[in-house]
Parts: structure tokens; sequence; C-alpha cells
């Protein structure tokens, strides 16, 4: 108490301190893992001098399932549904990407219109994890009503999702050699007319309120930085390496599927900031409806998944009636199918990310090793050098705009 | 490869095969193709030189570092294998790199050539508890603080050791051997006719899987081979040409005179009487 009188007094010296005075020194506080900026579980033990962030250490594996190990116990078709809960956001992707990994050790052949489907809602899925990524970002940095829009949008969505596949989140959608099940033609139409009508006026009434608002570029424009070399030693991918300006897309580069029959642009970021990734994706939506509709247009009509009884099951109706695909189903839903032994990388474009599986098989039924390649891991390790020399509220528009997932970063 | 699998430049495989080996030279163990993938297999200590000169040199320039996978065999000496995945984005061409280790060997770490590779090193030595020298904060990073052990080992048991709940008495979070309401089952569907592994003579033909998905003794990257081999290569003709011109002019035309290409002393059998069974008889 004697010391805080000599301050009032004017006794001691700030300017010059001597032993007894109080020195600042760096301060060190938690971020998460309960927040709700921290988009799940991240906890960031951050180093600030006053507002001003010194260093920040990201502990991730708060939510780690042991995914992978899980995979070895499992055949291949009861793996797929683990994908779903990777990336929570967009799983019909995660599942892309490892039913892609299969067919490529199979060496099976995906008839045209299964091709077409997948794209398709691979699109859908892009289109409703942007909306929660953008609306969450915008609701970071302090505006609401977006938010609520763009939520309609992934509901609507979610609701084509379950007519689908018949569930809204975790789908199970796609298998080796095509798709579950095919599409009614009405749910087709109506997503034509969503594409046409609701997405872009819901859509773009939300992102007028933000993309010229003056508050908004305050708050993402110069905000973290990354440059070309930055991101390409960094292993960034998807949004984050295109806003860096590098053209670089698995879509257009490395096509899979029927992604090279598409036409399809790619935004380009040319400042690195956060604005720029928030805008990327603002304009990946664009792009991924014009995917869609050129995907209603062309996709043909015939069958949905391959027919080949060895990997793909018959329909119900069909083991009414046939003793070898009754035969068949027994064999795929106890043993499942052998997948030749071999090493594969696939990576895709998930809509965070350069999304892998390293698939390795040692021809039994069940994976030898199936390591996930998490778009999360690369880009949130970059968190402490892009967030160096930022205030302490940035954090979250950075955190926003890295488009971060804990199902699949910690798998 | 008829699979839609994502489509790189994988015309450049040969060439780059070609190219790694004149740049790695010693350092290089083996560099095989296989689905339609570069591996290479690198000297452990020269890990470091190999991915450098793999990002520097142009021709090869894999600017990026994607992965690291930690594999476990148990089986092998060195058992645990650390695969690098790069991509190079200027000539659009991934390859993996290879390398073979124990839980006492460490592998040199990567970090001064991309900084990225700091969490994936500390992934697999969280997960395989394979060390890295030169890596400077290597912790674990998925599991729990205080965890213990290796979980992507196979030699570790999928349940684990321990478990958590939450102590009432004690009033916070407590760890406890693991106790299993009902035991693991893991199924072996494995069907005992289908276990050997040798090849009856005559039966070559049996080794190709009579369809997509059956069990093979093949690696995935003989049975892409086998198809391309198999699969139709003539284009197809022409629509103001429906269908192709002979001529019979000469008996070598017709092959007028020939034997049956069945019925050559190459194709009968040599004793008569015993008839090789195509695929798999009833009798193997």
């Amino acid at each position: 108490m004697s010391d805080y009188v000599d301050e009032l007094m004017h006794v001691t010296d700030a300017g010059d301190p001597t032993t007894g005075d109080v020195t600042i020194s760096n301060y060190t506080i938690n971020f998460g893992p309960q927040h709700p900026a921290a988009h799940g579980v991240l906890r960031l033990v951050m180093e600030l001098d006053g507002e001003i962030i010194e260093r920040i250490d990201p502990h991730v594996g708060l939510l780690h399932r042991g995914t992978e190990k899980l995979i070895e116990y499992k055949t291949y078709a009861q793996a797929i549904p683990y994908f779903d809960r990777l990336d929570y956001c967009s799983p019909m992707c995660m599942e892309h990407t490892f039913v892609l990994a299969i067919e490529k050790l199979l060496d099976i052949e995906v008839p045209i219109r299964a091709q077409y489907l997948r794209v398709f809602f691979a699109e859908l899925t892009r289109i409703s994890n942007h909306m929660l990524n953008l609306g969450s970002h915008v609701m970071d940095v302090g505006a609401m009503t977006p938010n609520l829009w763009l939520f309609e949008i992934r509901e609507d969505c979610y609701n084509f999702f379950e007519r689908a596949s018949g569930a809204r989140m975790h789908h199970n959608y796609m298998r080796p050699g095509g798709v579950h099940q095919d599409v009614p033609l009405k749910l087709l139409t109506d997503i034509a007319d969503w594409l046409d009508t609701r997405l872009p006026r819901l859509f773009e009434d939300a992102i007028s309120l933000v993309a010229d608002n003056r508050i908004f570029k305050q708050r993402n424009v110069d905000i973290a930085t990354v440059s070309r070399e930055d991101a390409i030693a960094w292993g960034f991918s998807g949004p984050m390496i295109r806003a860096a300006g590098i053209p670089w897309d698995l879509r257009k580069s490395q096509p899979y599927d029927v992604y090279d029959r598409m036409e399809f642009d790619i935004p380009v970021g040319t400042r690195g900031d956060c604005y720029d990734r928030f805008m990327v994706r603002v304009e990946e939506v664009r792009q991924s409806a014009r995917i869609m509709k050129q995907c209603l247009r062309d996709m043909p009509e015939g069958p949905i998944a391959s027919t080949d009884r060895k990997v793909v099951p018959p329909k119900r109706a069909e083991m009414k009636q046939s003793m070898e695909a009754l035969i068949h189903h027994f064999k795929l839903y106890t043993e499942g199918y052998h997948v030749p032994a071999g090493e594969v990388y696939v990576a895709t474009e998930s809509p965070k990310g350069e999304f892998g599986v390293f698939l390795v098989s040692d021809g039994s039924n069940k994976p030898y090793r199936c390591k996930i390649r998490p778009t999360a891991f690369s880009h949130l390790q970059a968190m402490d050098f892009m967030s160096r020399g930022h205030m302490l509220a940035d954090t979250t528009a950075i955190l926003g705009a890295m488009d971060i997932v804990f199902g699949e970063c910690d798998r | 490869m008829r699979a839609p699998a994502p489509a790189y430049a994988a015309n450049l495989n040969g060439e780059t095969i070609e190219a790694v080996r004149i740049t790695l030279g010693g350092a290089l163990i083996d560099a095989v193709e296989q689905v339609g993938e570069v591996a290479l297999y690198v000297e452990r200590t020269d890990i470091v030189d190999a991915l450098t000169k793999l990002r520097d040199t142009p021709g090869l320039e894999y600017q990026q570092l994607m992965e690291i996978a930690g594999v476990d065999y148990p089986e092998r000496p060195e058992r645990f294998e650390v695969v690098y995945c790069l991509l190079s984005l200027t000539r659009n061409h991934r390859l993996h790199v290879h390398v073979a280790t124990d839980d006492v060997k460490p592998v040199p770490s990567v970090t001064g050539i991309w900084p990225v590779a700091g969490w994936l090193e500390r992934e697999v030595y969280d997960m395989y508890g394979v060390l890295f020298t030169g890596n400077a904060d290597l912790r674990r990073i998925l599991t729990d603080y205080g965890f213990r052990g290796h979980p992507q080992r196979k030699d570790f048991p999928l349940s684990g050791f321990v478990e958590m709940r939450y102590s009432e008495e004690q009033k916070r979070v407590v760890y406890q051997p693991v106790s299993l309401a009902q035991d693991f089952r893991n199924f072996d569907f494995q069907s005992p006719w289908e276990g050997a592994q040798y090849v009856l003579p005559g039966d070559e033909k049996g080794m190709l899987p009579e369809a997509k998905g059956a069990p093979t003794p093949l690696k995935a990257d003989d049975i892409v081979k086998a198809d391309a081999a198999r699969a139709p290569t003539a284009t197809p003709k022409a629509g103001s040409e429906p269908y192709a011109k002979t001529t019979t002019d000469s008996t070598a035309n017709t092959g007028a005179g020939k034997a049956d290409a069945g019925n050559t002393a190459a194709e009968k059998p040599a004793d008569a009487d015993v008839v090789p069974t195509k695929g798999e008889g009833q009798n193997q």
C-alpha cells in the first residue's frame, strides 16, 4: 500500500524503475478451449505485450477421436461414415476423397451419372460449408444479420442433402464405384429453382451488407497478410493459397470425376489478407452454383453405381429374385471387398483446401493404414506468424478467415 | 487407370524417376512407380539433403510438403516408415518419399526446408514415437496432456489402456484402467481356402481377380497394368467408315492354309489326356 501511496505522491519515477517497482512483463492468456470464436475446441496460449500479440501457441487435439486407428479395424465400407464426421461442415467432400482413393487402388470404373452426382453434391457441400464459414466470420468481427441469412441457405442445403441421402449431416452417400442411390427428378428440379432464385437473392443480399462495409473492411483488410512464398512454404491450399495470389485449384489442375468437363473460374486474391480470403470464398460460392447448373444441364441418365457386384452391393429388389445377388449382398456386408495391395495419396479440393488420404492397403478387406491429411493442420500452424504484431481482437478475424473445423483437424 | 482419381501429370512419372536417379545419386535406395504414383525410397540420414534437392532442382521443383504420414510394419527390422508427400505446383506432379526408421533411430527434421513440417513431425512422433532431430518443438500434439504410449502403433490396442470419467467424490476427471462391458471383437472373414499364396501350374490366369473387389494376391499396380493390356486400344471408327476395309487379294490376308491359332503345337497340352482347367476348377 505504501508503494501505491509513494507512486501517487510521485516519489517513484516510472521512467527509471528501481528495485521494488512493478516492471511490465509479457502477459500470457488462454483463448479457449471453450470460446465462441474458437470455432470448436481450440486452445490458444497467447503471449501479449499489452494488446499486441507476441506469440501464439495453438493447442489442438482436444477433439481427437482416433479416427485413423478406428478405420484400420473396419472394412472399407464401414470406414466411409467416419469421413462424414471429420469435417462435419463439408461431409460429402470428405467421403469423396476416400472413395476416390479406394477406386484408384481397385481401378474400378464409375458410371458418368454417378460422377456427375458426386460433383453436384460436392459443390452443394461447398456452398453449405462456405455459408457457415462466411457467416461465422462476419459474426466474429461483429455483424449479426448476414449470418442469419446465410444460415437460411445452409438450412436449404441440408434439406436437399436429406432428400438425396436420408441424412442431414452425416450422409454416407458416396460409395466406391458410384453413389448409394439415385436422386428423384423432383429434387433436381427443386435445386435448379433454388439455384436460380433463392440462393442468389439471399446470398447477394447478405454479402452486400458486408462486402463494402467500412467496419468490416477495417477489421479485415491488411490483417494477417501472407505472401506467396509463405503460403507455399507453409503448405497452404484451397482459398488460403488462392487469396495469397496463386491460382491453384485441384479441381482445375488435377481434375477428378467430371470436373474436367466443367467450366468455372478460380478467384484469386491480390493482397493475401483476411478480406481476400473472405472474398475468394464469396466468389467460390457463385462458381459452385455455376458448376451445379452445368451438372444439371449435362447429367445423363444411366446407372448410378458400377455394376461390378464384387464391390457394389445389389439392390434389395434384386435380392428377392436372385440367389447370386443374395450371396453378393451377404459377402459384401460381412467380409466386404478386398482392395489390392498398394499405396496411394489422393487429394481433392475440399471447401477448406487440399484434403488428402494416404491409403495403404495390404490386399485384405480392411485398410492397413489410412492417413488423413487435414487442411487445418498447416493453416492453423501458420496462426503464429500470421497474427504476430496484430491486436488481440484480430485473432477472431484471422481464425474466422482460416476456416478451421476441429473434427477434421484433430481427427 | 480407369478410376476417376485426381488426374495430375502422371505422364511425367517416368522422366521424374530418371531425373531423381541422377539428382539424388547414392541417397536414393529405390524409385518405383506404383498405381500411377512415384514412390522414392531414400536413406534416412540423407533425407534433408534429398528433399532440398527435390525442392530446388530445376525440373523437379517440389515446392510444397503436403503431408508426413507414418506407417507401422512391426515385422520389419526398421518397423516405421515415414512418408513425405510432395507436390509440385509448377509441374503439377506429386510423389512420395519413404524413409525407414525405428523407435530409437532419429530422422533428421525437415523444418529447415518447410516450416509446415513442425506439426506434421510432431504428429508422427505422437502417434508412432519416431524421433526427429532438429525439430525444436517435438511435443505431443493430438493426444491428451500427459498421455503415455503411441496409439497408432499396431501393437497398441484399439481400446487403449485408460479411460476417464468424472469422479463425483473427487470432483474432477479421473483416469482409470479400461473396463469393457463386452470383450473387444475383431472378426476375421478371411476364408481358409483363400489364404493360399502359391500358384498351381497352369493356373497363372487365376492370379487375376475374376472381378474387382475379389481377393487377389496381386498388387494394385499389377492390376492396373493387366487392365491396360486388356482394355480395347483401337480407336472407334469414324462415321464415314462404319466397318473396316478387308481385302482378300491373297492368302496372306485371309489366313487360308494356316493352322488355327489354338491348334499350334505350342498351344497343345503335353499330355493330351490332361486338359488344364480354365481359371479355378473344382479340383483346385
